[in-house]
């Protein structure tokens, strides 16, 4: 009993008191910055090995991106990576990061289903579907919901049943062996349900875009809520994104 | 014959015929602990199938590299009718190119690729074991599991609360990482293809990638380069065993095991971030360059964690391991013996367990793992005691390696930008091999080019390939209820099986 207590003292406080403003430590790559430095563009987006980088103006997708940083380390002058982890939006478009731009990506109020903040705004409860990919955004949505992040004081979780959930997080491309798995848990859940993609796989399949073994059509035919992007995200970007979309104010 | 690291041309590999294939490997392999199948696998030969079989041998770190060209719908004899460890390996070669293996336990679909032999075949109807007996129940569970982890299908079959057999189905991960090695040329997007294998082990997977690129291309790495791999690995097996000790901990209702082990993971991730940018790693590991070399701020910074994480660490698994309600869980249960892990092949952790020397740190070193002279944590009782102890004195001994690796950081890192450099292609017609000791056990890439040196093939084996067989057998007789510590005692990977 001493000794518990004993640990217990020892670890202290470990809980992040405030989600929305914590510093994340080294050398995180976040939202990224563009300046208008001219560069040659083909060479920029050449490097990219997901095609993420658009020229004339130069602009980086995020939902493609995989924040591998190369971009940054070729052209230093041109992309720099801030530590800004919100990166979550509801609007696929707003994921696109345009040269000269230093604007926070936002969710955008107005075209939220009211439903889900009336119905959904103080409790929330996800069924997590895993769907290919390589298990890094399940460690991170895991990490989440750890003593230091502990997503669920805001009422947050994931929870096994479909059928107590009120939407569903896919991670990973979507692999053709798990597009009727994921259509069965989708269809399981009771309605108004949310669609959220976490990850660069599942927002726009990543470094495994094009593979003949994926079958992305469930994204082609629900609308998605909330688009985290990341490789895989910070368990910060899962947390603001999630907040920004239910949460009023 | 070969080292690790190693590459030959193409045509000196010994073609052999099926029988003298067959006897060669087989004999190489059965009664012999020391050496175990680290890849076997076909390549695409015109109509027919080229089949390459390594064995790896401990004491000599050799690897002996065989081959036989077969035709498509041939049968043969199933080299696992005399090894066992060859059954999931021959099931891949069926599945993929329609060659059929007599003797062969059962032939089943391994992860159902898009480009299988048989599309009737198909993930919804694969064939279960099944015993017929109104006194026997099935347990299916999966693919989409309770908690926020991969897909898989289990299927128990129980006598009441004692579980007879477990069967594992995969194949919902996959991707088609493989084939995506050939279709994506670029040199960042084949190394993002390794680095998305299995995201817990982005360094394990990535080491053996970039050293195979290398191997190919004929370039050698500087110390810097070596130095990082080494201290990436080592970080990285330290923060899965502390995640993974956090796990037990929580299966077995421990709470304060669970939040403390949990959080201590925490501070080792974050230096990964520190240091490369990503949590897990990525973006850290290239070929033949040093994106994010080692700073002397790094070094303060590192010896600071290992400080303060070896305080909380000790004092919280001191507890654990005195507690007799957490050690009654893991004591005798999920055990395998020492013939099973020989006879499946088992390897890294899920072999040591049951008194198997087999880690490729010590038998087939690279990196700065000569220096180190890596002496492998063996324990000899197989059950899910032995491998939280395994990962308690493994985290001990990383951290050890960790210091005495930060006695001397090398100077004048090399440059790490993308237009530095200096690959000008890979040898052509020449076949590489490289293997790594991840923190689960030894990855196996292996590639072969073609005459203009581009990529022909190109085979990726992570160790829960091996693996999954030492989870299923580890669960009979055992209760239902004790299956999630047994699963998280191992903590196996579906993404880096399906592929």
């Amino acid at each position: 009993m001493i000794n518990n207590l004993k640990i217990l003292l020892h670890q202290g406080k470990q809980f992040i008191p405030d989600v929305t403003t914590a510093q994340v430590p080294g050398i995180f790559r976040g939202r990224p910055v563009i300046s208008q430095e001219p560069v040659h563009e083909e060479e920029l987006a050449a490097i990219c090995p997901t095609g993420a980088i658009g020229t004339d103006p130069v602009s980086i997708d995020l939902g493609r991106c995989t924040f591998c940083g190369e971009c940054a380390l070729a052209f230093p002058e041109k992309i720099r990576f801030t530590k800004d982890y919100k990166l979550a939006t509801n609007v696929r478009e707003r994921l696109i990061i345009r040269e000269g731009e230093d604007q926070p990506v936002e969710v955008e109020e107005q075209l939220i289903r009211p439903e889900i903040r009336r119905i959904l705004g103080n409790s929330l409860k996800l069924r997590q579907v895993s769907a290919a990919g390589d298990n890094s955004a399940e460690w991170e949505l895991n990490a989440a919901n750890n003593v230091q992040f502990d997503m669920s004081r805001f009422g947050i979780e994931f929870v096994a049943s479909p059928r107590h959930a009120d939407g569903v997080v896919i991670t990973g491309p979507i692999s053709e062996n798990m597009a009727e798995p994921l259509q069965i848990c989708y269809e399981a859940v009771p309605t108004p349900k949310i669609v959220v993609l976490a990850g660069t796989d599942a927002i726009s399949g990543g470094i495994f875009e094009g593979s003949p073994a994926l079958n992305r059509e469930f994204i082609d035919r629900y609308p998605v809520d909330l688009y985290i992007p990341g490789n895989p995200p910070h368990p910060l970007t899962v947390i603001n994104g999630l907040m920004a979309l239910t949460r009023k104010g | 014959m070969l080292k690790n690291n190693g590459a030959v041309p193409f045509k000196n590999i010994p073609e052999l015929d099926y029988k003298a294939f067959f006897s060669l490997n087989t004999v190489l392999v059965a009664g012999h602990p020391q050496r175990h199948c680290v890849t076997y696998h076909g390549i695409p030969s015109g109509e027919k199938t080229l089949l390459i079989c390594c064995i790896a041998d401990d004491t000599t770190g050799e690897i002996m590299v065989s081959s036989c060209l077969v035709r498509k719908g041939q049968e043969l004899e199933a080299l696992s009718a005399q090894v066992p460890g060859f059954e999931r390996f021959e099931r891949e070669i069926h599945e993929n190119f329609g060659i059929h293996f007599l003797n062969h336990p059962w032939l089943k679909p391994v992860r159902y690729p898009k480009n299988r032999a048989d599309h009737s075949q198909t993930i919804a109807n694969y064939p279960f074991y099944a015993m017929d007996s109104d006194e026997l129940h099935e347990v299916g569970v999966g693919p989409i599991h309770a908690g926020v982890i991969e897909p898989g299908h289990f299927r128990f079959i129980c006598n009441g609360e004692q579980i007879l057999h477990l069967e594992i189905q995969l194949g919902y991960q996959h991707r088609g990482v493989e084939a995506l090695f050939l279709e994506k040329k670029g040199l960042m997007q084949r190394v993002m293809l390794a680095e998305s294998i299995a995201g817990d082990t982005v360094a394990g997977h990535t080491s053996a990638f970039s050293a195979l690129w290398e191997t190919l291309s004929k370039v050698s790495i500087s110390e810097d380069i070596a130095f990082s791999r080494t201290v990436a690995l080592e970080i990285e097996r330290m923060a899965i065993h502390t995640g993974d000790m956090a796990a037990l901990c929580t299966d077995v209702a421990y709470q304060l095991g669970s939040a403390v082990f949990g959080r201590l993971r925490t501070p080792l991730v974050n230096f990964m971030q520190e240091w490369g940018g990503n949590r897990l790693g990525k973006g850290l590991i290239r070929p033949g360059r040093n994106p994010y070399p080692f700073t002397e701020a790094l070094r303060l910074r590192l010896l600071t964690i290992l400080t303060a994480y070896e305080r909380d660490f000790e004092e919280m698994s001191a507890m654990l391991f005195r507690l007799p309600s957490a050690l009654s869980r893991f004591e005798r249960t999920g055990v395998v013996t020492y013939d099973d892990v020989v006879s499946i092949g088992a390897v890294g952790m899920s072999a040591r367990m049951s008194g198997l020397n087999r880690d490729i740190r010590s038998s087939h070193p690279t990196l700065l793992y000569p220096e180190l002279q890596h002496q492998p944590v063996i324990k000899h009782h197989g059950d899910v005691y032995s491998r939280l102890q395994i990962r308690r004195e493994e985290i001990r001994q990383s951290m050890g390696y960790l210091r005495k690796l930060l006695e001397k950081v090398p100077e004048n890192p090399s440059l790490g930008s993308p237009q530095r450099t200096t690959f000008t292609g890979l040898r052509p017609c020449t076949f590489g091999i490289s293997l790594t000791e991840g923190w689960r056990g030894e990855i196996c890439h292996c590639a072969v080019t073609d005459e203009k040196g581009e990529l022909r093939h190109y085979k990726v084996k992570d160790p829960s390939f091996h693996n999954w067989m030492a989870l299923a057998l580890s669960v009979r007789n055992n209760e239902i209820s004790d299956f999630p510590i047994c699963n998280k005692s191992f903590n196996l990977s579906y993404c880096g099986h399906d592929l």
